[in-house]
């Protein structure tokens, strides 16, 4: 039994309570994922699990077996994710507890949005090619707590990255 | 950023154990019987501890009873079998997994004789309140007759306000690695006070504060609950108990149920204003919230001190004792939850007078402190009432209840923010500059997010006059320089003035180097200038000499001072605060009741901004939490038992991004004359008057005017 992590492969831990983001965290010392409540309620865990957002607190690790997970440190290839960069620029952290989870949520979240997933807010549930105003934005991320209060740096860099050069 | 950043919790000792706590359940009485067997013969675990096999310890020293005292409370921790409150710990367990820690933990059973408790403010207001000591002086303020100009004054108004408890809720939780080494303690830990930890650990383990070695490069925020609470004694214990490291992370709900929030208060405001709205009597009082072992009662009355001038004043702080967990510092103590009573009542008496509520504010403004009579450093509040109004746009406000959009009734409101300057004794900063010409910067103070490294690597450089890149700003550990606590919004002016001191002594020292051979030879201290990575003459800029010259020259690879702050004298003289004025947009839903706030707009007055991005950023943090608090944060409490009830992230609830709007930040930069390097704090008077403003827009979108925080639609039904 085996997942990938960032490309490598990693064995099954053998106790089956272990969580992917213990299995990270505690197992792999890849610590870029956060543990803000172990609940599902805050998003800092979030990791890529064969490219889809996941709450790596709440996924055992046994359930990525022969899956591919990518974390805040496997987004970081060479030189730094254009989202990461904008991030900086955007002034999108303060403490940085929550930005990792921001990172690969929003990540995944602009591929959900591509593809046409509707949202809590959209309004036309038909539409094929929904707009990523500022509520849809907002609410996509909703998942993905911060209580520093960067919220409008975060928004802005995701923004930055995603929307205004048109990457649609 | 990368995911490299190593936080307290991500250290990871050779032959690391983890540590599991189990929390009582009862809120008073005693721990009759606990078994443990289950636990101790479960996989991997290493040691069980209880009151029973614990080590005899001293209690933490309470915050503020000595000057490097960091503890949230004083209760013995594990000594005996007695529970003061609901989620106190009683036993620990380490094993050689968190798995293994966690299950093990939950084996453990407790049996418990209960006594009676008292957890509601009613019923602790019911067995009797005290006064309030409030930073070592009795919490009551009376000037002139606030009794007969209230009775005498033209108008009147009189309202009580109330506000729950709430919890900090850094997304990081609480968390210590740490191991003994030859009878020292080595902590990485999660705290906004370093040497606060390692005095106040000290002294629970009978060591100097030397032997004692703690670590904080990177807190996932703290809001003042990153102080010293039971976890990390219990850490320790059983690090010295098993002989190994030991990591113990608080799970969420561990967090909530030892470490302390924000207390509830129920304030009374009574105003008496004479035609013109003139005040003539500010009564701010009421009753707080407190554990019998802690030092804070929430000093709700901090913003009625200075906001207003007035005729006669009576602020009163009656704390009921409840069987609860210390409450603690939260971001603005006092004025976060003072201002939204104060605030609120300014509103309700301009509606009652016919006046513009910011005109009646200006109408109030003092010429000097109202409660000490002192001068003000620097008060530009009239200024941030109007240029806030004027982005906001406040000419279109409309009378309570006219303007509706669809489903939706649009209101506008404001408040007035403003928090104290401080700047705690104790601040040093050491200097050591190299022969490569950079320079190490050193001081034991912390970033939690605000960018004090970005903001101090930024004086340093200027003070220096060396590129940015060229410093390097080291903090988060107890062995530099400094006394240095990240709270009250102090760090910066604390680290800014020893950072100024320690150049002046370099400058000494690189002038005594220098020597004869040097262009700045018989050159003083007062002569000479930092400029292009040297130091030059005052009068002729042509004689310079640059560090890496006069270092080399000497011989020398490196040359280190240290700058002790000067005891902070200015607030003694000065009345010095940071001011703002918050607007708030608010939508209702006439149908059900739900508050949306698409709009903030502030402007603030904290003196000179060193970082105008990291300070915007401060503010807009601050102005979320309130928004928070405004309409949604509320930690509920059992009464039968005084239990939390919603301990986790997804049954307390804080604003989330669909909840934030952009926020618009505007800044005086005024430098105050006062204060070293012409700064005031901007780490806590975000949060203040928002509450206050967002109910005031509620009001005038609605005329239903709520007065118990949050606003939840069920008040507006
Ligand atoms: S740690 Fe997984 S959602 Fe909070
Ligand atoms: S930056 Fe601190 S929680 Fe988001």
């Amino acid at each position: 039994m085996a997942l990938t992590v960032n490309g490598a492969p990693v064995p099954v831990p053998t106790d089956p309570r272990v969580s992917l983001l213990d299995l990270l965290r505690e197992r792999l010392d890849l610590t870029g994922t956060k543990k803000g409540c172990n609940q599902g309620a805050c998003g800092a865990c979030t990791v890529l699990l064969d490219g889809e957002r996941v709450l790596s607190c709440l996924t055992l690790a046994v359930q990525a077996d022969g899956r591919s997970v990518t974390t805040i440190e496997g987004l970081v290839e060479g030189a730094m994710h254009p989202l990461q960069q904008a991030f900086i620029e955007h002034d999108g952290f303060q403490c940085g507890y929550c930005t990792p989870g921001q990172i690969c949520s929003a990540v995944a979240m602009v591929e959900e949005w591509r593809r046409g997933s509707p949202s809590n807010v959209t309004q036309d549930l038909a539409d094929s090619a929904i707009e990523l105003t500022h509520d849809e934005l907002r609410e996509r991320m909703s998942g993905n707590l911060c209580r520093c209060g960067a919220h409008n740096g975060i928004v802005d860099a995701i923004v930055a990255t995603y929307v205004t050069e048109g990457a649609r | 950023m990368r995911g490299a950043a190593t936080f307290a919790a991500e250290f990871a000792p050779e032959n690391m154990a983890y540590a599991a706590v189990v929390f009582a359940t009862i809120a008073r009485g005693r721990v009759t019987a606990l078994d443990i067997a289950a636990a101790t013969g479960a996989p991997g675990v290493v040691l069980v501890l209880t009151h029973e096999n614990a080590p005899r310890l001293k209690p933490m020293p309470l915050f503020m009873t000595a000057g490097k005292a960091g503890g949230g409370d004083d209760l013995p921790i594990l000594q005996d079998a007695e529970v003061h409150y609901n989620g106190q710990p009683i036993a620990l367990v380490l094993a050689e997994t968190l798995e293994q820690a966690e299950h093990a933990a939950s084996l453990i059973e407790a049996t418990y004789e209960i006594d009676e408790a008292v957890t509601t403010l009613e019923a602790g207001k019911a067995r009797g309140t005290r006064t309030g000591i409030a930073f070592g002086q009795p919490a009551h303020v009376e000037i002139g007759k606030p009794e007969d100009e209230l009775a005498t004054a033209a108008h009147r108004f009189e309202a009580t306000y109330t506000t729950p408890r709430h919890n900090h809720n850094a997304i990081e939780p609480h968390a210590v690695t740490l191991y003994w080494q030859d009878g020292e303690l080595y902590m990485h830990d999660a705290v906004q006070a370093v040497n606060h930890v390692a005095w106040s650990v000290g002294s629970v383990f009978g060591l100097g504060e030397d032997k004692v070695h703690v670590t904080s490069p990177y807190v996932g925020g703290g809001f003042g609950s990153k102080v010293l609470w039971s976890h990390q004694i219990l850490a320790a214990v059983a690090a010295r108990e098993a002989g190994r490291p030991v990591r113990l992370s608080l799970s969420r709900e561990g967090v909530y149920r030892t470490v302390g929030g924000r207390a509830q208060t129920e304030q009374r405001v009574a105003l008496g204003a004479d035609a013109q709205g003139r005040l003539q009597a500010l009564q701010h009082t009421g009753t707080v919230i407190m554990s019998a072992h802690n030092a804070l009662p929430e000093p709700f009355i901090l913003s009625a001190q200075s906001s207003y001038a007035t005729k006669s004043m009576l602020l009163d702080i009656q704390v009921a004792t409840l069987d609860m967990l210390a409450n603690t510092f939260m971001r603005a103590p006092g004025e976060a939850v003072g201002s939204f009573g104060l605030e609120s009542a300014m509103d309700e008496l301009a509606e009652r007078l016919g006046i513009d509520p910011i005109e009646l504010r200006i109408r109030n403004e003092p010429e000097k402190d109202p409660m000490k009579g002192l001068p003000f450093s620097s008060r530009q509040v009239v200024w941030c009432w109007r240029t806030a109004a004027e982005r906001f746009g406040w000419d279109k406000r409309q009378a309570p209840g006219l303007r509706r959009e669809g489903e939706w009734l649009v209101g506008l409101g404001c408040a007035m923010a403003g928090y104290p300057y401080q700047r705690m004794p104790g601040g040093a900063a050491g200097i050591t500059l190299t022969a490569d010409g950079r320079a190490q910067v050193s001081v034991a103070a912390h970033e939690m997010g605000m960018g004090t490294s970005t903001v101090h690597t930024q004086v340093a450089a200027d003070r220096l006059a060396l590129p940015m890149d060229a410093i390097e700003f080291r903090y988060g550990d107890n062995a530099l320089p400094g006394v240095v606590l990240a709270g009250g919004s102090q760090q910066t002016a604390s680290v800014g003035s020893a950072i100024i001191v320690a150049t002046r002594e370099l400058v000494k020292e690189l002038l005594q180097l220098a020597g004869n051979a040097s262009p700045l030879a018989g050159l003083s201290a007062d002569e000479v200038g930092t400029t292009h990575g040297g130091l030059a003459s005052l009068a002729d800029p042509q004689r310079y000499e640059s560090y890496a010259s006069i270092l080399s020259r000497a011989g020398r690879f490196e040359l280190s001072v240290v700058g002790q702050a000067p005891m902070p004298g200015e607030g003694m003289h000065w009345s010095m605060h940071s001011h703002g004025a918050i607007f708030v947009e608010a939508r209702v839903n006439a149908v059900t009741g739900e508050v949306r706030v698409p709009r903030l707009t502030g402007a603030y007055d904290c003196g000179r901004i060193l970082n105008p991005k990291t300070a915007t950023s401060q503010l807009r943090g601050g102005i979320i939490m309130g928004l928070g608090a405004a309409l949604m944060e509320e930690t509920q409490v059992d009464p039968r038992n005084g239990r939390i009830m919603n301990a986790s992230l997804s049954e307390y609830h804080l604003p989330v991004h669909l909840d934030v709007p952009d926020i618009e930040v505007i800044f005086s930069d005024i430098p105050d004359p006062v204060s070293p390097m012409g700064a005031r704090g901007i780490g806590e008077i975000g949060i203040t008057g928002v509450s206050a403003a967002v109910a005031n827009a509620v009001y005038n979108a609605t005329g239903k005017r709520v007065r118990d925080l949050p606003i939840t639609l069920d008040k507006l039904l």
